[in-house]
């Protein structure tokens, strides 16, 4: 497996502000990486650095192990991106439009394949239709399509699913799946759309404030040895005073909403949920706190 | 690769119906001169005969013919063409940018000069299909309406006599040096149109500043005449009317195919191509080093 995106260092200023901040992170060929972070992490900063828009204060970008200020022809020759939402041009057919991005893309394209990517995403009988009469799914579509009618390499998605009902989100996840299983390809998708990500990705970044938190495999971030559990009884105040006096009384953690947090091994959970019925204890909801969501927000507060 | 971009912008412009509003623009108001001039134009001529219709007998139908009716159209309408130029090539660049296309063409294996000089390119294109436009209806509308003359052009007291055969090379020559006024307004609305994200602000832009400088050059006041005025590209842009200015023998008698000053038409040329390279080059090197982050 090679890699594919090297990032090194990575800094941006906006005058005083610090968009991105020493940012470094490696995608390898053929992942679904997802970058995640709040809104003004840094994310599409990042990924507009990534496809020249914007260029870095410092730091190493390296895109197919070529250095993307001295190839940049070469390397987005063999990248396709959607950032944030699908711009078309609103007065042109969508049959226009794709044809537009094919020559642009410096990759000789067949005319029979403007027609198949165009099936290809749902779109055949509308070719014809000025992109204004579109609603948000099928522009979102119309700009995957353009976006893959060169057959890229690495597909850049910055937030795919902005705008889509559950229909167009869950076609996208398919989408991202099948471009990633079926055809190899590899996809750095940024996305706030946590549990989508969670669904969809290999391995992820998290950042928070232009500054890396956490990288690594999904299935390792998500499932560590200690685990944190959200418990709700029917009467939590005198559950934390039977907790105090019991072996989870370090790891408990009695929360503001009136739940009650512990942090301990996963294998001790069984244990756990005995020592709860014999103290007679009502359960109204008892879980692990292992969702990308809760790991996002465990990690990105302040 | 450049070829292809430029394929692509020109598509682009003739796509969008406002561009066809200059077109229309044009044609009418051309259409409305020629009724004018077709009804009144005696009273018109007397405007600028006045002073000699006491010495002279005036041959007020010889001098109203299709070659006089396209020099009156173009004296009226060139200076406000500048507004329909800026309509197109102001939204070049801050047009794609509001669209939020601009980062799907930079983000394109193409280089920013490639794309600045390609839009720059096709809005001279467009600046030159709408001087043929017009050269159709003011010129060959005006023949068709009025028939063929001897030419007859007044500059302030004086009057220039071009024979009929020595004519039409000079409209040609002129629509040349009009095209070349008005694709530096074109650069001129493209630079402005690099620093914006939307499309009036480099329209308003354009158009302010030749009304400025139309405004400086109309006072013709020493402090301006010899400082601002002498390098003004609105001082510059009417050098086409200069082709239809003659030189004359000692007898007073026009000299055949003669320009009555042709350096000063070469200057005003040369410094129209001049701030042509500036804007453009303050676009290149602006649009280079732009963000996008619309």
């Amino acid at each position: 497996m090679s890699t594919v995106i090297q990032v090194k260092n990575l800094t941006k200023d906006f005058k005083e502000i610090k968009a991105v901040d020493n940012l470094s992170f490696t995608v390898e060929e053929g992942q679904v990486y997802g970058f995640l972070g709040q809104n003004g992490a840094g994310k599409s900063t990042t990924i507009r650095m990534l496809l020249t828009l914007i260029k870095p204060t410092e730091g190493e970008i390296e895109i197919f192990g070529l250095d993307l200020r001295k190839h940049r022809k070469e390397i987005l020759q063999q990248v396709g991106a959607i950032i944030e939402k699908p711009d078309l041009y609103k007065y042109l057919t969508a049959y226009e439009n794709i044809r537009i991005f094919s020559k642009l893309s410096g990759t000789k394209v067949p005319e029979k394949k403007l027609w198949e990517q165009l099936a290809m995403v749902g779109l055949t009988g509308r070719e014809k239709g000025k992109v204004k009469t579109y609603s948000q799914g099928m522009k979102q579509r119309l700009g995957l399509a353009c976006a893959l009618i060169h057959d890229p390499k690495l597909i850049i998605l910055d937030e795919p699913t902005n705008g889509l009902d559950p229909q167009g989100i869950a076609d996208m996840r398919n989408m991202i799946i099948h471009l990633s299983k079926d055809l190899g390809k590899t996809l750095l998708v940024s996305s706030h759309l946590l549990s989508e990500m969670e669904m969809v990705a290999d391995n992820m970044l998290i950042i928070n404030k232009g500054k890396k938190v956490v990288e690594g495999k999904v299935s390792e971030l998500l499932n560590p040895a200690n685990t944190t559990i959200e418990l709700i009884t029917t009467n939590n105040k005198k559950t934390i005073e039977i907790l105090q006096q019991s072996a989870w009384k370090e790891s408990l953690s009695p929360q503001s909403n009136g739940s009650i947090r512990l942090e301990f091994n996963k294998s001790s959970i069984p244990e756990f949920n005995n020592y709860l019925v014999e103290k007679e204890i009502q359960v109204l909801s008892l879980r692990p706190l292992n969702s990308l969501e809760d790991y996002f927000l465990s990690q990105t507060k302040e | 690769m450049f070829l292809q971009i430029l394929r692509i912008e020109l598509f682009k412009i003739f796509k969008r119906p406002r561009t066809f509003i200059s077109f229309g623009a044009i044609a009418l108001i051309v259409l409305l001169v020629q009724f004018a001039l077709k009804v009144n134009g005696k009273d018109f001529i007397q405007l600028y005969t006045d002073s000699q219709a006491d010495t002279f007998d005036i041959p007020y139908e010889k001098i109203m013919n299709g070659y006089f009716v396209c020099v009156a159209v173009l004296h009226m309408i060139l200076i406000h063409v500048p507004l329909l130029i800026a309509l197109i090539a102001g939204d070049m660049v801050s047009g794609e940018a509001n669209l939020g296309t601009l980062r799907l063409l930079a983000g394109k294996p193409v280089t920013r000069t490639q794309l600045i000089i390609a839009k720059f390119s096709a809005s001279t294109v467009y600046v030159i299909l709408l001087l043929v436009w017009m050269a159709v209806f003011a010129l060959f509308g005006s023949l068709l309406l009025f028939g063929r003359e001897d030419l007859v052009v007044f500059k302030e007291n004086d009057m220039h006599i071009m024979k009929e055969y020595d004519v039409l090379w000079r409209f040609f020559v002129a629509f040349i040096y009009a095209a070349l006024a008005l694709t530096m307004i074109a650069a001129m609305a493209l630079m402005f149109s690099v620093f914006s994200e939307n499309s009036l602000g480099p329209i308003v832009a354009t158009v302010c500043v030749v009304i400025v400088f139309t405004i400086l050059q109309q006072l013709k006041v020493p402090v301006f005449e010899d400082t601002i005025n002498p390098w003004s590209f609105t001082t510059h842009m009417l050098g086409w009317k200069g082709f239809f200015y003659v030189d004359k023998n000692v007898e007073g008698a026009t000299i055949d195919g003669s320009i009555e000053n042709p350096s000063a038409l070469i200057r005003s040329g040369l410094i129209l191509v001049g701030y042509i390279f500036l804007f453009l080059f303050i676009s290149i090197r602006a649009f280079n080093k732009k963000d996008i982050l619309s």
